[in-house]
C-alpha cells in the first residue's frame, strides 16, 4: 500500500483527508450530544451567566451622567471646573439638558447617582426641576405680550415645519432614546425645517426636542400642541444675539410677523442670562465643587464604585484614602476572610474525627451515624439558625445551664451572640457536612489493610495515624476546606440573625445596597472584588497543595 | 514435631488448662510459634477457628492451605496481632504474646494487595519501619539501599508505588516486611494477584530469601501448587481446623482424610464397605459389588462405610506391573484426552464415570481408544480407605 510512502495529510478510502472524514463521522455524534444537554446549557446561560456578566458589568458601569446631560457633560470634559462654573454656554446647554431630563423625569436617578459620591446633591437635582420651568415661563409670558399667536402651538408648527434639517432632528432623537431607552417607531409626524434651525439654532433645538418627547413619549400630535416653556427661553436666547435679530428682519418665511414683533419688543425681554439663573435657583450650580464632580463623573465607565468598595474614592484631585470614620469594607472583607478560615478550620477539627467514624464503623451503625450527619440537611436553615438563637442568647438555653451549674453568675451571663462567636458556632454548625461528606468518602477509599501494614512495620497507633492514615485523607480536607470556605466567605442569612454589627459579613453589606441603599454598582463592585478574592485564594490552593489533590469521592 | 487432633474429637487439655494453670508444651522446647487450644469467634455463635494446635520450630517455612473462610487467614491475623483470639494462647519464642500489641511484636508482614503507602516513595516505605524503631539516617539508608538489593530493585528507590508493576511492587513489600530483619516474617496470599509466570517466578525467590536469611515463614494461600512447592510443611484447614499438618510429599502421597485427599491434587473415589482388615491391608466391597485392596487410614473394623482414594498416575492397566493375585476392576474407556506431556483418560469404573488415569507419554505408552474395554488395578499401598 501507498499509505505509508505517501506525505502530506493522510487520506480515507475515497481520497478526502481523513481528519475530514473523521470530523464528517464524529458530526452526528457531537450534535446530538450537544443538543441533549442544550436545555441546560440554555437555562445555564439564561439564569446564571448573563445575569452575574450584568451584575458585575454594574460595576464599572456609569452611562447615566453622560445618559442624562449628555452636552454639558461634553463640555465639562474640555474644560476646568473652575472655568465650566463662570461659562454662559455651558449653562445654556444644561438648561437645554436639564429641561429634557426634567419633562422625561430622569434628573432625581442622576441626582441619586451623583449623591453616592457627594451627599447632597440629590436634593439639588430633585429641587430645580420646578424652577427650570418658571424661569421658561417669564420668556413665555413676554412673547405672549408681544404677540398672543405666538404662545399656540401652529404658530410653531409652522415655523418649524419643513425640509432640510433632518440631521439635526436625528442628533436630538439620539440624546432622548439615550435618556429614554425608547426607540422612535413610525411616522413621528414632523420634521425639522432647516430654515428655521439655521434662523433660530437655540429655538430649534428645543422645539426639536419636544417635538420628539411629545410624539414618542407622549404619543401626541405634534402640530397643534403649544411647546414647553423652556422652548420660549430657547427662542429668547436666539432673538438676544443682533445678528439674529437682522436676519429675522430679512425673514419672509411663516411667523415672520410675530417673530418680528418680538424683536421690536426685544427691549422689554428678560435678561437671557442662564448663570445666573441657576445660582437662584441653587448656588451650588455655579460652585466649581459641583461641576468638579460631573467633570469626574462624567464619563461612560468609572472605577468610582470599585474604589468605595475599598474604602477609597475618587475626586477631582485623584484618587484618595476615605476618612477614617467611613472606612468599612476592608475591614468588612478581612472580618470575611478571617472568620472563614476559623470557621473551615473549626468544621476540619470537628468533621475529621466523625467522617473516621463513618468510613470504619460497620455498615448498620455507619448508616444511623450517616443519617444524623444529614439531617440537618433535611431542615430548613432559617431554621436551625433561628434555633442557634434560641441556644445562644444571654437568656437562652445554654447560658441557663451554665448559670445552673454553677460555671456563670447569673449577673455576667456569657454573650454568645450578636457578635462573631455568634456567627462562627452557628456557621461551623451548619457547614460542618460539607466538610464530613467529601472527608468520608476520601476516608473510605483508603484500605485499613495501610494501617495494619504500618502497625506490623513497629508503628504505634498515632504514628501509623499520623504518619500514613492521615496523608492519604488530606485530599478530603482540601475538597472540603475549599467548599466550605467558599461557601462560608459568602454567606448571607446566618450572619444576618445571629451577626449582630460585629459579626455580620461582606454578603450582608452588599444585600444591603442591593435591597435597601439601591446602590447597585456598589454592590456589584463588592461582589466582584470576593470573586476575586475566592479565585485567587483557589488558585494559591492550586498552586501549594495542587489542585489534582483534592478529591470529592472515589 | 505437631500435634493433630482428629476432626471431632474433644479437647481434653482445655479443662486440664484451666483447672492446672499451666500449659504442657505439645512439642518440648524448641517451638518458636505456637498456637496452643486456639479459638477464634466474631460474633459469639459461630467458631470461626475451633481448636487450634500447631508448632513451628525455628527457620521452619510453613504454609497455611485451605479454602476461603477455613480460617487460615484468621489465624494469621491472631498471629500478627490484629485479631484477639477468644481462647487459647499463642506463643513467640516461648512468650505469650495475646496482650502484646502489634507493633511490639516485631513481626515482618506481607499483604495480600501489598499495602505500599501511596504517599511515599519505595524508599520512604522501606525505611519507615527503621524510623518507627529510632534508627539513625545512615544506617536507615544502608538497611534501605541492601534490602532493595536483595530483591532487585535497587534502582527503583525514588519512585512511587503506582509507578511499579505488580511484580516489582509485590519485591518492595517482602523488602519492606525484611528490612528491620524480623525473626518471623507472615505472607498472606501474597502472590494472588500476578500472572502465573511471575508467580512462580516469586515463589521461588521468596522461599531462596526465606532459607537463606533464616527466617521462620508463615504463608497463607488457598493455591495447592504454591503450597507444595514452596513449603517445608502444608498446614491443611478446613471449617476452622487443621485437617493435616505434613511435609508436601506426605501430604500428597499420604492423605489423613478424604478432605485433604480431595483438596490437595487430582483424585478418584469410590465408595464400599471395608470388607475385611489384615494389618495395614484391607479389602474394600464397593457399591458396586466388585472387591479392591487397600491401606486402612481412618478405618478401624469390618462392616465400616469408606470412600477410597487412588491418585490418576498411580493406576495401572499393565497387568504385568500389577501385584499377583491383586484385585483388578472392569473398566470402559469414556475419553482420551492428549496433553502433550500426558495422556489423560476418563474411564468408566465401578458406576464411577469420572475416573481418570495419568500416563507419562512415554514411547512404549498405550493410547486407549474410546470404547474399548481394559482391566486396571493399582498398588494396595497407593489405595488408600479413608472416611466416608
Amino acid at each position: 500500500m501507498s499509505e505509508t510512502t505517501q506525505t502530506g495529510p493522510m487520506l480515507s478510502a475515497d481520497g478526502v483527508p481523513l481528519k475530514t472524514s473523521l470530523a464528517r463521522a464524529l458530526r452526528r455524534q457531537k450534535t446530538r450530544a450537544l443538543l441533549l444537554i442544550a436545555p441546560l446549557l440554555a437555562f445555564v446561560i439564561i439564569t446564571f451567566i448573563i445575569p452575574i456578566a450584568s451584575m458585575l458589568f454594574r460595576s464599572v458601569e456609569n452611562q447615566i451622567v453622560s445618559n442624562t446631560l449628555p452636552q454639558t457633560v461634553a463640555i465639562v470634559g474640555d474644560t476646568t471646573a473652575q472655568e465650566a462654573s463662570m461659562d454662559e454656554m455651558l449653562f445654556r446647554v444644561l438648561y437645554l439638558d436639564m429641561y429634557r431630563a426634567v419633562e422625561a423625569k430622569a434628573h432625581t436617578r442622576l441626582g441619586s447617582r451623583l449623591n453616592y459620591e457627594k451627599s447632597g446633591i440629590s436634593s439639588l437635582f430633585r429641587t430645580s426641576g420646578r424652577k427650570l420651568e418658571t424661569v421658561g415661563e417669564d420668556f413665555e409670558d413676554f412673547f405672549k405680550d408681544a404677540d398672543s399667536g405666538m404662545v399656540k402651538g401652529p404658530f410653531w408648527h409652522e415655523l418649524m415645519q419643513g425640509e432640510g434639517g433632518e440631521d439635526l432632528l436625528n442628533d436630538r432623537l439620539g440624546l432622548l432614546t439615550d435618556l429614554t431607552s425608547l426607540e422612535a417607531s413610525g411616522d413621528l409626524g414632523f420634521t425639522l425645517s432647516g430654515e428655521a434651525a439655521a434662523l433660530l439654532p437655540w429655538a430649534a433645538r428645543a422645539y426639536a426636542d419636544w417635538a420628539l418627547f411629545t410624539a414618542i413619549v407622549d404619543e401626541k400630535d405634534v402640530s397643534t400642541k403649544k411647546p414647553w416653556a423652556g422652548v420660549y427661553a430657547a427662542l429668547a436666547l436666539d432673538l438676544a444675539d443682533p445678528a439674529t435679530q437682522s436676519a429675522v428682519a430679512a425673514y419672509g418665511g411663516s411667523g415672520a410677523a410675530e417673530l418680528q414683533a418680538a424683536v421690536a419688543n426685544i427691549a422689554d425681554m428678560p435678561a437671557t442670562e442662564f448663570r445666573a439663573y441657576f445660582e437662584d435657583i441653587d448656588d451650588k450650580w455655579v460652585a466649581p465643587e459641583t461641576w468638579a464632580l460631573l467633570k469626574v463623573f462624567g464619563s461612560q465607565y468609572t472605577s468610582g464604585y470599585f474604589l468605595n468598595a475599598v474604602d477609597m474614592k475618587l475626586t477631582p484631585d485623584g484618587i484618595e484614602q476615605r476618612p477614617d470614620n467611613e472606612r468599612l469594607y476592608l475591614k468588612l472583607f478581612k472580618r470575611t476572610l478571617i472568620m472563614s478560615m476559623v470557621i473551615t478550620v473549626s468544621c476540619i477539627v470537628l468533621g475529621y474525627p466523625v467522617a473516621w467514624l463513618l468510613a470504619n464503623l460497620p455498615m448498620r451503625s455507619a448508616n444511623v451515624l450517616m443519617i444524623l450527619v444529614l439531617l440537618p440537611f433535611w431542615t430548613s436553615l432559617l431554621v436551625r439558625t433561628s434555633a442557634w438563637k434560641v441556644l445562644l442568647q444571654q437568656q437562652g438555653v445554654i447560658n441557663d445551664i451554665l448559670v445552673w451549674l454553677g460555671f456563670v453568675a447569673d449577673d455576667s451571663r456569657l454573650i454568645m451572640m450578636n457578635n462573631s462567636t455568634g456567627t462562627i458556632i452557628a456557621m461551623t454548625h451548619i457547614l460542618l457536612p460539607f466538610m464530613i461528606l467529601p472527608l468520608y468518602s476520601v476516608m473510605k477509599t483508603i484500605p485499613p489493610t495501610y494501617l495494619r501494614a504500618a502497625k506490623s512495620l513497629g508503628a504505634t497507633n498515632w504514628t501509623a495515624f499520623w504518619r500514613v492514615y492521615f496523608p492519604q485523607s488530606v485530599p478530603g480536607i482540601g475538597a472540603g476546606s475549599i467548599l466550605v470556605f467558599i461557601l462560608a466567605i459568602g454567606y448571607y442569612i446566618t450572619p444576618e440573625i445571629v451577626g449582630g454589627t460585629d459579626g455580620v459579613f461582606i454578603s450582608n453589606r452588599i444585600a444591603y445596597h442591593i435591597s435597601s441603599s439601591l446602590n447597585w454598582g456598589l454592590a456589584a463592585a463588592l461582589g466582584t472584588i470576593l470573586l476575586a478574592v475566592v479565585m485567587l485564594l483557589y488558585w494559591l490552593y492550586d498552586r501549594i497543595v495542587g489542585i489534582d489533590n483534592v478529591k470529592l469521592g472515589g | 514435631m505437631f500435634s493433630m487432633r482428629a476432626p471431632g474429637s474433644a479437647c481434653p487439655r482445655c479443662r486440664h488448662t484451666k483447672k492446672g494453670g499451666t500449659v504442657a508444651k505439645s512439642s518440648g522446647g524448641n517451638a518458636f510459634v505456637e498456637f496452643q487450644h486456639v479459638q477464634k469467634s466474631y460474633d459469639g455463635e459461630v467458631l470461626v477457628v475451633k481448636d487450634l494446635n500447631l508448632s513451628m520450630p525455628k527457620g521452619e517455612f510453613l504454609t497455611m492451605l485451605g479454602p476461603s473462610g477455613s480460617g487460615k487467614t484468621t489465624c494469621l491475623m491472631m498471629l500478627a496481632g490484629f485479631e484477639t483470639a477468644t481462647h487459647g494462647e499463642i506463643m513467640l519464642d516461648g512468650q505469650p504474646i495475646n496482650n502484646i500489641p502489634p507493633h511490639k511484636r516485631g513481626i515482618g508482614m506481607v499483604f495480600q494487595n501489598y499495602a505500599l503507602f501511596p504517599h511515599m516513595t519505595v524508599a520512604e516505605n522501606l525505611s519507615f519501619p527503621l524510623e518507627v524503631r529510632k534508627m539513625g539516617k545512615s544506617e536507615r539508608e544502608e538497611k534501605v539501599k541492601r534490602a532493595l538489593d536483595m530483591v532487585q530493585m535497587g534502582s527503583f528507590g525514588g519512585r512511587r508505588p503506582a509507578q511499579l508493576s505488580g511484580g516489582q511492587q509485590q519485591r518492595v513489600a517482602l523488602a519492606r516486611a525484611l528490612v528491620f530483619q524480623p525473626e518471623l516474617v507472615l505472607m498472606d496470599e501474597p502472590l494472588g494477584a500476578l500472572d502465573k509466570q511471575l508467580r512462580e517466578h516469586m515463589q521461588f525467590e521468596i522461599t531462596r530469601l526465606a532459607h537463606e536469611l533464616g527466617i521462620t515463614t508463615v504463608y497463607v494461600t488457598h493455591d495447592q501448587t504454591e503450597a507444595l512447592t514452596m513449603s517445608d510443611r502444608v498446614a491443611v484447614f478446613n471449617d476452622g481446623r487443621i485437617q493435616q499438618l505434613a511435609p508436601p510429599d506426605e501430604l500428597y502421597e499420604r492423605p489423613q482424610n478424604s478432605f485433604v485427599a480431595q483438596f490437595i491434587g487430582e483424585n478418584n473415589t469410590l465408595t464400599g464397605v471395608v470388607k475385611s482388615i489384615d494389618g495395614d491391608k484391607c479389602v474394600v466391597k464397593l457399591d458396586s459389588g466388585e472387591e479392591i485392596d487397600a491401606v486402612p487410614v481412618n478405618v478401624t473394623k469390618a462392616g465400616e462405610r469408606t470412600k477410597v482414594s487412588i491418585r490418576p498416575e498411580r493406576v495401572e492397566f499393565n497387568k504385568s506391573r500389577l501385584q499377583k493375585g491383586a484385585h483388578t476392576l472392569k473398566a470402559e474407556v469414556a475419553e482420551f484426552i492428549y496433553m502433550g506431556d500426558i495422556f489423560r483418560f476418563r474411564l468408566k469404573v465401578a458406576g464411577n464415570d469420572d475416573f481418570i488415569v495419568k500416563t507419562r507419554n512415554a514411547p512404549d505408552a498405550v493410547r486407549l481408544t474410546p470404547g474399548s474395554e481394559i482391566e486396571i488395578g493399582w498398588l494396595a499401598e497407593d489405595c488408600r480407605a479413608l472416611d466416608a
